[in-house]
């Protein structure tokens, strides 16, 4: 009977197990990036399109927009962008892309061929920006408000649960704030 | 080229720490000792190949080989050298190389330090810290491997530290707080080695006792520097946020400090034997909980890691083999005969049992303080936290009953201690407590119920501690010669009370009697608190290394006198264009004055945080004078002579129920 009582740190154990796996992968409070609450990082990169011009943090002024990291070498971008194309096409949300250590001339093609959702695209071949934003991989989708301020990530790909459940709320609640 | 040497330095260690696990032990379950001696050299080959590694990784930050993805990740060419080393473990991976590198050099000063005692133990628990480390070397090799390269993109410069992390304090609170975490794996190997050969005796517990403490007081000095860190670097002012990678550092400290006094009864009286055991394997089991705490993000916290769920589950799956089958050890091989020896009601056991029931009470409160949030969350309640308002109600009673208890607990003497002697010795203790608590609320104006049981309780302890040297150092040969008669680890323990009391002193009166404002301020402004004018000046700009910073300047006054000139900054840093706060402090014993700036919210006019914070340096002396109690115990004579006599005096003490000369104390 008594070497039984010696189970129960054992037993209490299994169960704290089991609560922090239960834990896992889900995201505290969304708080993982450092950068939520504050502006997007100042950078200085060329547009995608248009070589010549100069994009800077003022192309998330005005109104609530989603940031979205992405490039052709990403299996996993192939399978949202469907979705980016419904939710510009559809819902008509800005979304403002940062195409992430990727070619040109791959990037204007798959743009070409499966339908632009983005307003602009940073183009961002030695991956800067991604540096500075604390960018896993790709895909990645941030939430910006009209002042520039970073309100909310997304790891992975955006589909339209993620958009309803994560997404929309966040977004619906900057537009309200102005 | 080096980071491919030190990915597969890494792995042979890995391949030591695997034979390590098995050679050693095998060698003393089947009684061959030509294995058995194969533990030193593999211990020494698991270090070096380990701190090859480390030393590789130095390397490539220090000559900003951004090829490397953790030092683009984690580095600046900007950066200065310091931070650059520094920045070695300002990131996951590295962290995680430096915490297996103090596992590899705990394990080799065991093998160094443990010449004197028997082969068996010594294999048996340098195999277990072997497989301690094989986990978290699969982990790193597998999950986090510190050399995986940015190729052939290489960026033509690094991320940059997190500027938080830009400071000394951080150069070396982590270095310390793994040494403390890691050092608790040294007591757990060795009752893990007990379990298995069944011989929880007191020559066990004699040979866990300095492994513990000597851990126990890297600790605390990691914990204190910690709390320092936030408190200049965040801004705030506060000193304990009560963050879950706190409290993470928290736990094993409170159980640690449990098995360090239980380890003293079971050394001396052999008792408690099936409680302390547990206690090791507790202790080691949180501060393997709080890495993962910190690492998987489960929780949110002001320096938790970025998360990553794949790491957490191996992470979780590494910590439930280590604690649950070493639980499970315990629970078939633990004694659970009764040990015949007696104690009476007022014995010195009796205090020590209270001592851990408060100590593991306060480590269950603050767990289930900081996995709340998760159960709840389990359960399908909504995430929340709990937060700062449950842990001070909670915690704090029951610090100042362990304080009580301590002041009382010095004076009572193993087997059994008159009661009514104690209550009379406890007399000048009280009246000296109750004056020099009520002398403390007139000085800071106000009776504030917390602040005088905090500061009562803390004058307790150092009179009781007082009156037993007083006591203890009676001598014909006069009181000097009856001074130095007694042992360094009395002294040591001494050091450690003092320090507990410092530290209750300064953490009661600074949380009540602390003033903070947030005001408005344009240049020419001034303002008054706790008798102190502080002027603010205007701003200026100052140009650092690898930041710009609005420098705001003050000056204070006291009585019409000059005090100190405080300038604080807000910094930009320019890699990251983070913003970040220096804190301006006046620092004295005293007292702290606090300045920071904020907001700019006019063209010249800017929200400042003004603080008055008295006796806050006395956290941070306690903390000092705990770790250096820790250092002078295992100092003591009797650790060094018994190279010699080890196996001698652990039989007699066995034969003789472990008997204690009056004045040999606790310690």
């Amino acid at each position: 009977m008594k070497r039984l009582v010696l189970f129960v740190p054992v037993v209490l154990v299994v169960v704290l197990g089991v609560v922090l796996f239960a834990g896992i992968g889900k995201d505290p409070n969304h708080l993982e990036s450092v950068l939520i609450g504050k502006p997007v990082p100042a950078f200085s990169l060329a547009a995608l399109k248009q070589p010549g011009q100069s994009l800077d943090s003022s192309v998330f002024q005005g109104e609530v927009s989603l940031l979205n990291v992405w490039g052709t070498w990403c299996p996993a971008c192939r399978d949202e962008h469907d979705d980016l194309v419904w939710l510009a096409r559809e819902r008509g949300i800005p979304i403002i892309g940062l195409n992430y250590k990727d070619k040109r001339e791959a990037a204007m093609a798959w743009l070409d061929t499966l339908g632009d959702p983005y307003r602009l695209n940073i183009f961002d071949p030695e991956g800067r920006l991604g540096f500075d934003l604390g960018v896993y991989g790709a895909p990645e989708t941030y939430v910006i408000d009209s002042k520039g301020i970073v309100r909310y990530r997304h790891v992975g790909p955006v589909d339209e649960k993620v958009w309803q459940q994560d997404l929309e709320p966040v977004v619906r609640k900057y537009r309200e704030q102005g | 080229m080096y980071p491919e040497l030190g990915q597969f330095a890494l792995i042979l260690a890995l391949l030591l720490a695997v034979l390590l696990s098995i050679v050693p032990l095998a060698g003393s379950i089947t009684g061959r000792e030509s294995l058995q001696l194969f533990a030193r050299p593999l211990a020494a080959g698991f270090f070096v190949f380990t701190a090859l590694a480390f030393a590789i990784l130095t390397h490539a930050f220090m000559v900003d080989d951004f090829s490397v993805a953790y030092v683009a990740n984690n580095s600046n060419s900007m950066l200065p050298w310091y931070f650059k080393f520094s920045a070695v473990w300002g990131g996951h991976e590295g962290s995680l190389l430096l915490w297996i590198l103090m596992l590899a050099g705990w394990t080799l000063a065991v093998s160094v330090f443990s010449r004197h005692l028997p082969t068996v133990m010594t294999s048996q628990v340098l195999s277990v810290l072997g497989m301690v480390s094989v986990g978290f070397l699969l982990f790193i090799v597998l999950t986090s491997n510190p050399f995986d390269r940015l190729l052939p993109n290489v960026p033509a410069d690094g991320a940059d530290l997190n500027p938080l992390l830009q400071d000394f304090g951080l150069i070396i609170h982590p270095p310390l707080l793994y040494m403390g975490y890691v050092g608790f794996s040294v007591a757990f190997a060795f009752a893990i080695a007990a379990l298995i050969n069944g011989r929880l005796d007191a020559a066990w517990a004699r040979w866990s006792r300095p492994w513990t403490t000597v851990a126990w007081a890297f600790l605390s000095l990691g914990i204190a520097l910690g709390s320092w860190w936030a408190y200049y670097e965040l801004g705030w002012g506060g000193w304990w946020f009560w963050d879950p990678v706190e409290n993470a550092s928290l736990l094993p400290w409170l159980s640690g400090t449990a098995l360090m006094h239980s380890l003293a009864v079971t050394e001396k009286r052999g008792v408690f034997k099936s409680w302390t055991v547990l206690l090791a394997i507790v202790t080691f089991s949180l501060s393997l909980l709080g890495t993962f705490l910190v690492r998987s993000g489960v929780l949110t916290s002001v320096h938790a890691f970025a998360s990553d769920p794949e790491r957490g589950v191996f992470l979780l799956g590494l910590l439930g083999i280590t604690i649950i089958s070493s639980l499970a050890l315990y629970a078939l091989r633990a004694p659970v005969v009764h040990s015949r020896s007696r104690y009476g009601s007022y014995s010195r056991e009796i205090f020590l049992m209270l001592n851990n029931v408060m100590l593991v009470a306060a480590t269950l409160l603050v767990l289930v303080g900081t996995l709340y949030p998760l159960v709840l969350d389990f359960l399908d309640l909504g995430r929340l936290s709990i937060g700062e308002p449950f842990f001070n109600l909670t915690f704090s009673p029951l610090a100042i009953a362990a304080g009580l208890l301590l002041g009382a607990g010095i004076f009572s003497r193993w087997k059994k201690t008159d009661g009514g002697w104690i209550g009379r010795k406890l007399l000048w203790p009280l009246a000296v407590s109750i004056l020099a608590a009520t002398a403390i609320m007139v000085i800071y104006g106000g009776f504030e119920p917390w602040a005088f049981a905090g500061c009562f309780t803390a004058v307790w302890i150092t009179a009781a501690t007082l009156t037993d040297i007083w006591d203890k150092s009676a001598s014909k040969k006069g009181r000097w010669q009856g001074m130095r008669r007694l042992s360094r680890s009395y002294y040591g323990m001494v050091l450690g009370h003092l320090g507990v009391a410092i530290t209750m002193l300064g953490a009661s009166v600074v949380s009540n009697y602390g003033i903070e404002r947030e005001i408005r301020m344009v240049p020419g402004d001034s303002v008054t608190m706790a008798g102190y004018q502080f002027n603010f000046l205007g701003m200026t700009q100052r140009q650092g290394a690898n930041f710009t910073a609005n420098v705001g300047n003050f000056e204070v006054f006291r009585d019409g006198r000059a005090v100190s000139t405080i300038r604080p900054e807000k910094r930009e840093y320019q890699v990251r264009r983070d913003m970040m706060t220096e804190a301006g402090i006046d620092a004295s014993l005293s007292r702290d004055l606090f300045v920071a700036v904020g907001e700019q919210l006019s063209s010249n006019a800017w929200a400042i945080r003004i603080q008055y914070k008295p006796l806050i340096r006395c956290l941070w002396l306690g903390a000092l004078f705990m770790a250096c109690g820790g250092f002078l115990a295992i100092s003591d004579r009797r650790y060094r002579v018994r190279s010699k006599l080890a196996a001698k005096v652990a039989a007699q003490e066995e034969a003789a129920g472990g008997k204690s000369a009056p004045t040999e104390a606790l310690s």
